[in-house]
């Protein structure tokens, strides 16, 4: 089965996130780039799909020719072909980036990739539609969240989870599949596969940009309390203090109400 | 700008139309976050016009009237909702994402709905994109207020990287589609104001309205068969006491005493995204952006930095308190509570002064 992923270049963000001065990105000049991680699942199943049925892995992403860089981390990890839809620095809504995506499988030959595997949600902006939006243009069906996938000939079947409950759900190929964390444990690239990557040749699209009727104004990082924890010591000298802190939150065992605070009960 | 300055600036406006709320059940009640959606909703709405919630069948239904019915509709009028629509289908037996997005496509198009609102749950999110998909209307997801401007135009405030960053944006569109972020500060209690929306007169019954939806084949091409959980103890998600663990626990076999420290605290063990990663733990434990959102009384970080990823995942916590070698690292601003050092040392002591004081 021919596999398209859709993979998205977001800021690498750690303990701190810092918004560029005219409040219009993230601030990326202290950290690099990467891929959503619901989105590097989903490039790990669709190689350990072809490992097991055949066929090929085309990863595509849209955004500025440094997402190049993605794409060949994702070829490191055994996808066959990469497809960069070139953007300028606009940011792309999820209608736009739809768009884009299915005129792209229209163009990208006689594979009609019978699965499209997305992230359930993009790091960055989170917008939790790009998947369903490419699917309903496909006249395709879509899952969701899926959390476990199992291709078997023409059917797809998916499990996730929901409050508390799984949902399984069927469906034929060709469909369109989102895929969270978890689904599988993604492997690291081997030495040939960074070879084999470097040199990969990047199949370059550019789409035409379109306004998507939700536009960013700013962003801003929220106040957040600028406290900082009561330092209660060091090491396990700090124990008897951290013990009676635990105390006054009242998650100690209640067997341990004894002298000092029985009153309290 | 609050939600609840939203829906007064919204009044003024004048010319706003209905909202429609997508509701879920939650066993015999609706469910928490659909309850703040209902809030949000109202928001939106000058009091004239009032929230139309729409509540589908229960998972096993037949597509006959439900016995909760009349229970949840009492819910739904405590929270101000006036109009209530209860989804009725023979074909929808399950939860079904398209039948689901085309009943409110339909219910939109019938009442002229201003906006269609649901929670930013799994199920909402969902919904909302294919209704966006089959309307070809913008999804503005995760929102925390909004603001209508007039001439469909909304002023929004929603969450980016899960609520690390926020967006101001404006959105333009005939009907507005919006999920409402888990964590928007707005109340699901019944306000005054709410309370007398519902009932001018002293009454709070809504209307209940059965409907049905016209469906197609492929409207039900994707439907759920539930089956419940392997339920396996205490939940990550509703647990008392999470301990987390983190790259400071250096490896799998540093887990079992935070395990050990857990179970004395009745609570359960959560880890950060590089645990999984490593695959030291199951992800199924992962706390963060892509794992599990966590709102337990204490949570006893042991070994995590604090990256903006995990702390997305327990903000909800009442009490963070932080163990770590570096007095720098960024939990330590989150945190209330921190002690400075090794886990592999501190950790086993506080088991120890634990049993201790219990004896």
């Amino acid at each position: 089965v021919d596999v398209l992923v859709c993979v998205k270049r977001v800021p690498m963000v750690g303990g701190k996130v810092v918004v560029t001065g005219d409040g219009q990105h993230v601030d990326t000049r202290m950290s690099g780039f990467t891929i959503s991680p619901h989105e590097e699942c989903a490039v790990e199943e669709a190689v350990q799909i072809t490992e097991r049925e055949g066929g090929t892995v085309t990863v595509l992403t849209l955004g500025p020719p440094a997402a190049a860089d993605q794409l060949r981390d994702m070829l490191a990890l055994g996808a066959h072909r990469g497809v960069l839809l070139e953007t300028d620095d606009r940011e792309w809504g999820p209608i736009a980036t739809a768009a884009a995506i299915v005129a792209a499988v229209g163009e990208l030959g006689p594979s009609p990739f019978p699965l499209i595997l997305a992230g359930n949600e993009a790091a960055d902006t989170g917008g939790f539609q790009v998947g369903i939006r490419v699917a309903h243009a496909l006249g395709r069906p879509c899952l969701t969240g899926i959390k476990r996938l199992e291709i078997a000939g023409e059917t797809v079947r998916a499990t996730r989870e929901y409050r508390g409950a799984q949902e399984r759900f069927e469906v034929g190929l060709p469909a369109v599949v989102t895929v969270k964390e978890g689904i599988n444990l993604p492997r690291y690239p081997s030495l040939p596969g960074r070879l084999r990557a470097k040199r990969a040749e990047i199949t370059v699209l550019r789409p035409q940009w379109q306004a998507d009727g939700l536009r960013k104004q700013a962003l801003r990082v929220p106040a957040g309390s600028a406290r900082r924890a009561q330092i209660l010591g060091h090491g396990a000298a700090a124990v008897p203090a951290l013990v009676e802190v635990l105390s006054e939150l009242g998650v100690l065992p209640s067997t341990t109400r004894g002298d000092g605070d029985g009153a309290a009960a | 700008v609050t939600a609840s300055e939203a829906g007064s600036a919204g009044a003024a406006a004048g010319d706003v139309g209905s909202v429609i709320c997508l509701t879920e059940r939650d066993g015999p009640t609706i469910a928490e976050a659909s309850l703040r959606a209902v809030a949000f909703a109202a928001t939106l709405t000058g009091p004239a016009v009032g929230v139309t919630a729409v509540v589908f069948p229960p998972s096993g239904s037949v597509g006959t009237a439900e016995p909760d019915d009349e229970v949840l509709g009492a819910v739904l009028a405590e929270h101000g909702v006036t109009d209530v629509c209860l989804v009725r289908s023979a074909e929808l037996t399950a939860y079904a994402p398209v039948a689901w997005a085309r009943s409110l496509e339909q219910l939109a198009a019938a009442g002229g709905a201003s906006a269609v609102v649901a929670a930013a749950t799994d199920h909402g999110s969902e919904v909302l994109a294919h209704l966006g998909a089959m309307t070809g209307l913008p999804v503005a997801a995760n929102c925390l207020s909004a603001q209508w401007g007039g001439a469909g135009r909304w002023q929004l405030v929603r969450q980016r990287w899960a609520g690390s960053v926020l967006e101001d944006a404006v959105l333009e569109a005939s009907c507005a589609l919006l999920t409402v972020a888990a964590d928007a500060a707005i109340s699901p209690q019944p306000s005054a104001a709410l309370r007398e929306t519902s009932a001018p007169d002293g009454g709070a019954r809504p209307t209940l309205r059965a409907v049905t939806p016209v469906l197609s084949e492929a409207d039900l091409v994707v439907c759920a068969t539930e089956s419940a959980e392997q339920s396996s103890g205490l939940s990550l998600a509703t647990a008392r006491v999470v301990v987390g663990g983190g790259r400071g626990v250096g490896g799998p076999d540093g887990f079992a005493v935070l395990e050990e420290l857990a179970d004395l605290l009745g609570g359960v063990v959560g880890v950060s995204r590089v645990v999984t990663s490593q695959g030291w733990r199951p992800h199924r434990q992962q706390v963060g952006q892509t794992g599990t959102k966590i709102s337990p009384e204490l949570y006893l970080a042991c070994g995590i930095s604090g990256a903006i990823q995990h702390m997305a995942g327990c903000l909800s916590a009442r009490h963070i308190v932080a163990v770590n070698t570096d007095a720098d690292a960024p939990i330590i601003a989150h945190a209330e509570y921190a002690v400075i050092g090794d886990l592999s040392e501190v950790v086993p002591a506080l088991i120890a002064g634990i049993r201790a004081r219990s004896r």
